[in-house]
C-alpha cells in the first residue's frame, strides 16, 4: 500500500489530487479537500459530528460536484439518517431517487450470530461494490465501521478484512470517509488509524464554562500541506462550517478611501476625514461613556451615504436601541425601513462564540454590508474565554478587511484605570482606537474622548469633551488650565469666567484709551497756551525793539536839529527837506 | 429451511456447503432444504438478510432468525446455532 503510493507520487510530481468536500472552511484547511481516491479517517467522541460531516461530504459531492456517493451506515437506519440530517437542509430521499446518493444500512446483531470456523467479509465487499457500481459513486462513507468489532468476535479476521477493505477502496478509486470512535489512548478505539494512513481528521466536542465548542483538527495528511491547528466548527442549519483562523495571511489591500465617523468634530480629529474604509475601529470605555452612541452615529452617517450597515447588538433590544438613539437626535428608523440598516440583537450567551461568529459571517456573506458594528464585543467574552474571543476577532477582522468592510467594535472596560492594558490583545487588531472615559471632578461626571491610535493618518492628540445632547454628539475643546482638565459645568464656568475677564479687559483698555485722549487734549491745549505766550512775548519784544530804534532815531534827529539850529544861518537851503524827513520817521 | 450465502466457489464456501450437508444428513434427515445464494450473481440479496460475512448460513424459520458464519467446521456450534441441540440441559427447560 505504501510503496504503491510512493511510486505514484514519484511518477506524478504534481501535487496530490484532492476531492473538494464542499464544506465551508474544511477545504481551506486541507488545502483543497480530502485526498482523492483514498480513504480518510474521521475520529471523535460520540456526538461530535462525525456522521454529519461525512454526510455533508456526500451531499455536497452529489449536489455541487456531481459525484454520487454511497453512505454505508452501521449505526442508524436509512430512515433515521434521512430524518436526522433533514434539519440541516439535506433532502436525502430526493438525492436517492435521482441516484445521486445511496444509503445502505448494515444491521448486525450479535445475538443472532453464531460463529464457527473460517469466514471473511466478502458479503460486505459485494454489497459495497454493488452499491458503488449501481450509481457510479465517487465518494463512499462507512459510518461507523467499528461497530463490527462489537458484533464479530474474531478480531483477527476482522482486522485482516478491514485492511483488505481499505486497500480495495483505494483500488476502486473512490474517495472514502471512515468514521471511528475516539479511543482513550489512540485516535480510534480499535486502532483503525493503522489502516487508514493518508488523512486523519480528529473531531472534538468540549464544554468550557458551560458552553460547548466543537473543534476539528487535521492530525495527518500524507503528501499535503494542511492547517495544523484546532479549528472550531459549527453545525448550523446549513451544515458544517469550519473556521480557519491562522491559515489566513495578512494580504488584504488597504483602502485610501475615508468614511465619516458621523461626528464632524471627530472626523476633524482623524486627519479631517474620518476612518479609513475597511479599517477596524475600536471604541472602548467604561459603562456609560457613550460607546453605543458613537457607533450609532457612525451607522447613521453610513446609512445616510446609502451604504448597507449591519448592527449586532448584544446589550439592547432593537426597539430600546432606537428609543435611546432618538434621545440623542439620531433617528435610525427610516434606515431600517429602507433596508439600509439591519439589526441583530441577541444575548451573547445564547450560543457559543463560534455560533456568534458564524452568524456574523453568514449574515455578512448573504447581505454584503459595507459597515459592521459589534456592540459590545466584550460581551462575547461571556460566551468564551478571552483567548477565544481574540482568536475569533482575528478571524472576523481578517474577513472584514478582505471584503473592505469598515467595522466598529465597542468594548466595555471595567474601570477608567487600566483600560489600556486590559485590551492589549484586542487593540493590536484595531486600526483606530478611540478611548472614551469618564472624568470625575467637582461632583460631576463628564465624558471625554481621545484618539489613542489611528494607523496611517495624522490624528489629534487632544482630549475632547464628548457631549451628548438631543441635538446629537458634540465634541468640545476642553479647558486646560492650572494643570487640570476642565469639563462639564467646570468648563462652562471657566468659559464664562474667561468671557467676563475678556470683557473687563476690553473695558479697561477702552478707558485707558479715553484717558490718553484726554491727556493729549490737555497737553495740546497747554502747548497752544505756551505757543500763544511765546507769540505774545515775541510781539512785545519786537515792539520794544522798534521803540528802541525809534527812540534812537528821534534822539539822533533831535541832536541834528540842535546842530541845525546851531548852524541855521549856514544851511538854510536844506531846511525844508530836513523837516520833511523828520515828519516821515515819526 | 436453510439458506447458505456464498460469494463464488471459494474453498471456504465449498467446505461450508459440504459441512452443512453432512450435519443436516446426520441430525435433520429429510427435514431440511438448502438454498445456496451466490452473492456474486445476486448482490442485491446481500442486503435482505444483512449478510456481511461469507459464508453465512441463515435459518429463517422457525423464528427467531439465526445466522451462523464461518465454514461450519464446528458441528457442535452449528447445532446450537440451529437450535437443533441444546447448549446444555438447563437452557431448554
Amino acid at each position: 500500500m505504501k510503496t504503491k503510493q510512493k511510486t505514484k507520487n514519484q511518477s506524478a510530481p504534481e501535487p496530490l489530487e484532492k476531492t473538494a468536500t464542499g464544506i465551508a472552511g474544511l477545504d481551506e484547511i486541507t488545502g483543497g479537500g480530502l485526498p482523492k481516491g483514498r480513504p480518510t479517517l474521521i475520529c471523535g467522541t460520540a456526538g461530535c459530528g462525525k456522521t454529519v460531516l461525512s454526510m455533508e461530504f456526500l451531499v455536497r459531492g452529489a449536489t455541487e460536484y456531481n459525484e454520487p456517493g454511497v453512505f454505508m451506515a452501521f449505526e442508524e437506519t436509512e430512515g433515521e439518517l434521512a430524518k436526522n440530517v433533514a434539519s440541516l437542509g439535506f433532502d436525502l430521499e430526493r438525492l436517492a431517487s435521482r441516484k445521486k446518493l445511496l444509503l445502505d444500512f448494515v444491521r448486525i446483531e450479535r445475538s443472532e450470530i453464531e460463529e464457527t470456523g473460517e469466514y471473511d467479509l466478502e458479503g460486505l465487499f459485494v454489497r459495497l461494490s454493488h452499491a458503488i457500481d449501481s450509481i457510479g459513486a465517487k465518494r463512499v462513507v462507512l459510518d461507523t465501521i467499528e461497530v463490527l468489532f462489537a458484533s464479530l468476535p474474531n478480531e483477527a479476521i476482522l482486522r485482516a478484512e478491514l485492511r483488505r477493505l481499505f486497500r480495495w477502496l483505494k483500488d476502486k478509486g473512490v474517495t472514502a470517509i471512515i468514521t471511528a470512535e475516539r479511543g482513550r489512548e489512540s485516535f480510534t478505539r480499535h486502532g483503525l488509524e493503522e489502516y487508514v494512513a493518508d488523512c486523519v481528521i480528529l473531531l472534538d466536542h468540549r464544554v468550557n464554562e458551560q458552553i460547548s465548542t466543537r473543534r476539528l483538527r487535521v492530525v495527518k495528511y500524507r503528501g499535503s500541506w494542511h492547517g495544523t491547528n484546532e479549528y472550531p466548527f459549527l453545525i448550523s442549519d446549513e451544515g458544517i462550517s469550519v473556521m480557519p483562523v491562522t491559515s489566513m495571511g495578512l494580504n488584504h489591500t488597504a483602502s485610501e478611501q475615508r468614511v465619516s465617523s458621523g461626528v464632524p468634530q471627530l472626523d476633524a480629529m482623524l486627519g479631517g476625514k474620518g476612518y479609513y474604509r475597511g479599517s477596524s475601529v475600536l471604541t472602548s470605555g467604561s459603562a456609560g461613556t457613550g460607546k453605543t452612541s458613537l457607533a450609532a452615529a457612525f451607522v447613521a452617517a453610513a446609512a445616510a451615504r446609502g451604504e448597507r450597515c449591519l448592527y449586532f447588538a448584544f446589550e439592547e433590544s432593537v426597539s430600546q436601541f432606537m428609543r435611546n438613539m432618538r434621545s440623542i437626535g439620531l433617528d435610525l428608523e427610516p434606515f431600517v425601513k429602507s433596508g439600509l440598516l439591519q439589526f441583530h440583537a441577541s444575548r451573547p450567551n445564547l450560543f457559543g462564540l463560534e455560533m456568534h461568529l458564524l452568524t456574523i459571517q453568514d449574515l455578512i456573506r448573504k447581505w454584503k454590508p459595507r459597515n459592521v458594528v459589534i456592540d459590545p464585543v466584550t460581551n462575547l467574552i461571556n460566551a468564551g474565554t478571552a483567548t477565544e474571543v481574540t482568536l475569533m476577532l482575528t478571524r472576523l477582522i481578517d474577513q472584514l478587511k478582505r471584503q473592505q468592510i469598515t467595522s466598529l467594535f465597542t468594548s466595555l472596560t471595567a474601570g477608567d484605570h487600566g483600560a489600556e492594558q486590559s485590551e492589549v490583545g484586542m487593540s493590536s487588531l484595531m486600526d483606530t482606537w478611540l478611548l472614551l472615559r469618564n472624568l470625575e471632578s467637582n461632583g460631576e461626571r463628564n465624558r471625554a474622548l481621545y484618539v489613542l491610535k489611528s494607523r496611517g493618518m495624522a490624528h489629534s492628540n487632544q482630549i475632547r469633551e464628548f457631549v451628548l445632547s438631543s441635538k446629537g454628539i458634540q465634541l468640545v475643546d476642553v479647558h486646560i488650565g492650572d494643570g487640570k482638565v476642565l469639563t462639564g459645568s467646570a468648563r462652562l464656568a471657566q468659559e464664562a469666567r474667561t468671557q467676563s475677564e475678556a470683557a473687563l479687559q476690553q473695558q479697561q483698555r477702552r478707558r485707558r484709551q479715553h484717558e490718553l485722549e484726554l491727556e493729549r487734549t490737555a497737553v495740546e491745549a497747554q502747548i497752544a497756551t505756551l505757543q500763544a505766550g511765546l507769540a505774545a512775548k515775541t510781539e512785545q519784544c519786537k515792539l520794544e525793539l522798534d521803540e528802541e530804534a525809534m527812540r534812537y532815531q528821534s534822539s539822533a534827529a533831535r541832536e541834528s536839529e540842535i546842530a541845525r539850529n546851531r548852524m541855521a544861518q549856514v544851511k538854510r537851503v536844506s531846511d525844508g527837506r530836513q523837516k520833511q524827513r523828520n515828519n516821515g520817521s515819526q | 429451511m436453510l439458506r447458505l450465502y456464498v460469494a463464488g466457489q471459494t474453498p471456504k464456501s465449498l467446505t461450508a456447503f459440504a459441512n452443512l450437508k453432512r450435519i443436516c444428513e446426520e441430525h435433520l434427515p429429510g427435514r431440511y432444504q438448502i438454498e445456496v445464494v451466490d452473492l456474486l450473481k445476486n448482490p442485491m440479496l446481500a442486503k435482505g438478510d444483512q449478510i456481511l460475512a461469507i459464508p453465512t448460513l441463515v435459518r429463517k424459520l422457525p423464528e427467531p432468525m439465526r445466522k451462523i458464519i464461518g465454514d461450519l467446521s464446528n458441528t457442535e456450534r452449528v447445532l446450537v446455532g440451529l437450535d437443533v441441540r441444546p447448549a446444555d440441559g438447563r437452557e431448554r427447560a
